[in-house]
């Protein structure tokens, strides 16, 4: 296990540019419960990652520390040059540069899509409204819900609904986007509109990295898969030695569980 | 996806479903219903009606309102208008009217400011003020109400008499006979300095508005307090210090058994104030703290996963929704606490049910008495309703 880490470590130190997101050692407890284990992870500009592991292994634990919406207690979180500690000004800069989408989409209710889209750019990037509007709408012609845009989020399915979401966290022109299971609360037959989006998005070399269950779409966008349990990084290298060549018993477990659930 | 080309079966109308004249249709039974329960409310009112006028007649009791232009000869201690005892019945339940009106609309505000306080405080963080405000509302809201108006004003009662007042800072006192505070001998100025108040605050309003379009449209923030300060703060002084800045104090001073001048507080008005105010700040208090936590945790996380500070969040993705859960059931208390002021009664503060009781006693107009206290319940009590109504559609205008 601690060779894999090493390499994680060692791969990123060996590339010329800073990486975008350098995780070292993160430790993180929920009362006496260890839920994040000397997490080390780093990730390059323009890399797609998938995490993938049992429920409660700390999957979304590690990308909510990303942004800080979970404090990591111990190790060190730096992200596009900048680390995360309690000063304010560095977590408002970070989470300007960091677009997050969660599993059960959290869009604002009151507001239209278009209001959902242009809120943060008006507020946080003091953009003008019309500009806000304009750029919303290029972001949901982008996901294919352009006709959309006056309607409220509970007027729209699940998958236009995460889809919103995308564009939503797309509209602050993030450098980076952290996507939580995504697709766990789509049903069946829109978690694929949903997945041709986020293609998409890998397509143009964002910066990704995406907690998903999805085989199909690690296989085909992910440059590195890591899988999680118990709060460790296990293993990680690309889909096909994670998928074909597991390692370790547990990453084997859990592989079998997948594949007869698919 | 989206379907640009409209399925012509789905632009089919419903079929019209006929009512079949029997038992076992939902609509014809439901019109039966409605008949036999219209019905039925019609003859108990007209019953009551014919049994009153029946009673009236056999006991010889002259009914109307001619009673209102009598000269009451009842005395009122408090009262916001011109009001002697050689005034008339009408006159007198004025005067009862602005006193109930006194202490609602002064305990809606200070109800609503204590409420919200509390439960904010009850959602806290911080274990010790989190618990005070919770122990707070369990004793609170468990005590009648009526035990503790007559709590505040036995508290009022127990405090020295005024030879020996509390006098925490000069010029205030507290004794049984109330509050004293020091006032200003009102002149124009003044009443000009307040209208240049008013209008400063609806032109910071309106300067607010104009600065949010502005941003709107360049995306620049802009500093907005010195316009708001200048409006609200310095307009008014300026105008006060134009008019020769009067400036002669009203200081309370004991003449024999009381006190004269300054500023008056009673103390039946204010321990009615204080039990109306500290009872319905607790439901209030639960309200708000449904409100807020009926917003998941997950619009928080993603207002402020997109880089929105925190009082950002709280006033454009938070409060509208909250709101949309807090305004009804608020409203259901502002009546409660309208409608508990008639306890006023109980400790001597006269309200319009206190001065209404005394006019049937003493006039034997019971049904009119009881009819005007009916009627001037009803009036508030709609009022604030539409009020609110109008308010909640408001919001939820912008919700939805």
């Amino acid at each position: 296990m601690s060779t894999t880490l090493d390499s994680a470590v060692a791969s990123a130190a060996r590339t010329d540019a800073p990486p975008a997101i350098l995780m070292d050692k993160v430790n993180k407890w929920y009362g006496a419960m260890h839920v994040l284990r000397d997490v080390s992870l780093s990730v390059a500009e323009g890399e797609r990652v998938v995490v993938c592991g049992p429920s409660g292994s700390g999957k979304s634990t590690m990308i909510r520390c990303i942004n800080r919406l979970e404090q990591h207690q111990e190790g060190r979180i730096i992200v596009d040059g900048m680390e995360l500690t309690d000063d304010l000004r560095n977590l408002d800069a970070i989470r300007r540069e960091v677009g997050m989408v969660f599993q059960s989409f959290n869009l604002f209710p009151h507001l239209t899509v278009l209001e959902n889209c242009t809120l943060a750019p008006i507020w946080v990037r003091r953009m003008p409204k019309k500009d806000a509007e304009e750029l919303a709408m290029e972001y949901l012609t982008r996901v294919k819900i352009p006709e959309q845009a006056r309607k409220f989020p509970g007027q729209l399915s699940g998958g236009q609904q995460q889809r919103v979401a995308i564009a939503r966290a797309l509209c602050m022109k993030p450098k980076i986007m952290l996507f939580d299971e995504p697709t766990s609360a789509l049903d069946p037959e829109m978690i694929k509109e949903v997945l041709d989006t986020m293609v998409m998005l890998a397509d143009t070399g964002m910066t990704m990295i995406c907690v998903t269950h999805e085989m199909g779409f690690a296989r085909q966008v992910a440059d590195r898969v890591v899988f999680m349990d118990r709060g460790e990084i296990v293993e990680s290298g690309t889909p096909d030695q994670v998928f074909n060549d597991p390692k370790t018993d547990r990453l084997k477990t859990f592989l079998s569980q997948i594949l007869r659930g698919h | 996806m989206s379907d640009s080309a409209v399925d012509p079966r789905l632009l089919r109308p419903p079929p019209k479903r006929g009512m079949r004249l029997s038992w076992a249709d939902e609509r014809f039974r439901a019109i039966i219903w409605q008949v036999l329960i219209v019905g039925v409310v019609v003859g108990i009112v007209w019953w009551l009606v014919r049994n009153t006028q029946h009673n009236l007649e056999v006991r010889r009791i002259a009914t109307g309102f001619g009673f209102l232009n009598r000269e009451a000869g009842l005395p009122i201690g408090e009262h916001l208008i011109e009001y002697t005892p050689a005034s008339t019945y009408a006159r007198a339940l004025l005067v009862g009217v602005l006193n109930t009106l006194k202490v609602a609309v002064i305990g809606i505000v200070l109800a609503t400011i204590l409420g919200t306080l509390i439960g904010i405080a009850r959602l806290s963080k911080n274990w010790l003020l989190s618990r005070i405000a919770g122990a707070y509302i369990e004793a609170v809201r468990d005590v009648p109400l009526l035990l503790q108006l007559l709590f505040w004003y036995t508290i009022m009662q127990m405090l020295p008499a005024p030879r020996q007042s509390l006098n925490p800072v000069t010029g205030v006192f507290l004794s049984n006979r109330g509050l004293r505070l020091p006032w200003i001998q009102w002149q124009d100025a003044h009443s000009f300095a307040l209208l240049g108040f008013v209008i400063g605050v609806i032109g910071a309003i309106l300067y607010v508005r104009s600065a949010r379009a502005k941003r709107m449209q360049d995306g620049q923030p802009r500093k907005v307090w010195p316009a708001v300060l200048g409006l609200v703060v310095v307009l008014p002084l300026v105008i006060w210090a134009g008019l020769g800045a009067p400036w002669q104090g009203d200081i309370p001073a004991l003449r024999g058994f009381n006190f004269q001048g300054g500023f008056s507080v009673s103390p039946e008005y204010f321990a009615l104030l204080a039990g109306l105010v500290t009872y319905t700040a607790a439901f209030i208090a639960e309200i708000v703290r449904a409100g807020i936590q009926a917003v998941p945790a997950g619009q928080w996380e993603a207002a402020e996963a997109l880089g929105l500070s925190r009082s950002r969040v709280m006033r454009l993705i938070v409060l509208p929704q909250a709101l949309r859960v807090i305004v009804p059931p608020m409203t259901s208390q502002y009546l409660n606490l309208a409608k508990n002021s008639s306890l006023a009664v109980a400790i001597g503060y006269q309200d319009i049910v206190s001065i209404a009781n005394t006019t049937l006693n003493q006039t034997g107009q019971a049904i009119e008495g009881i009819a005007i206290i009916m009627a001037v319940y009803l009036c508030i009590s709609l009022s604030i309703s539409l009020f609110m109504n109008w308010y909640n559609a408001r919001i939820a205008l912008v919700e939805r």
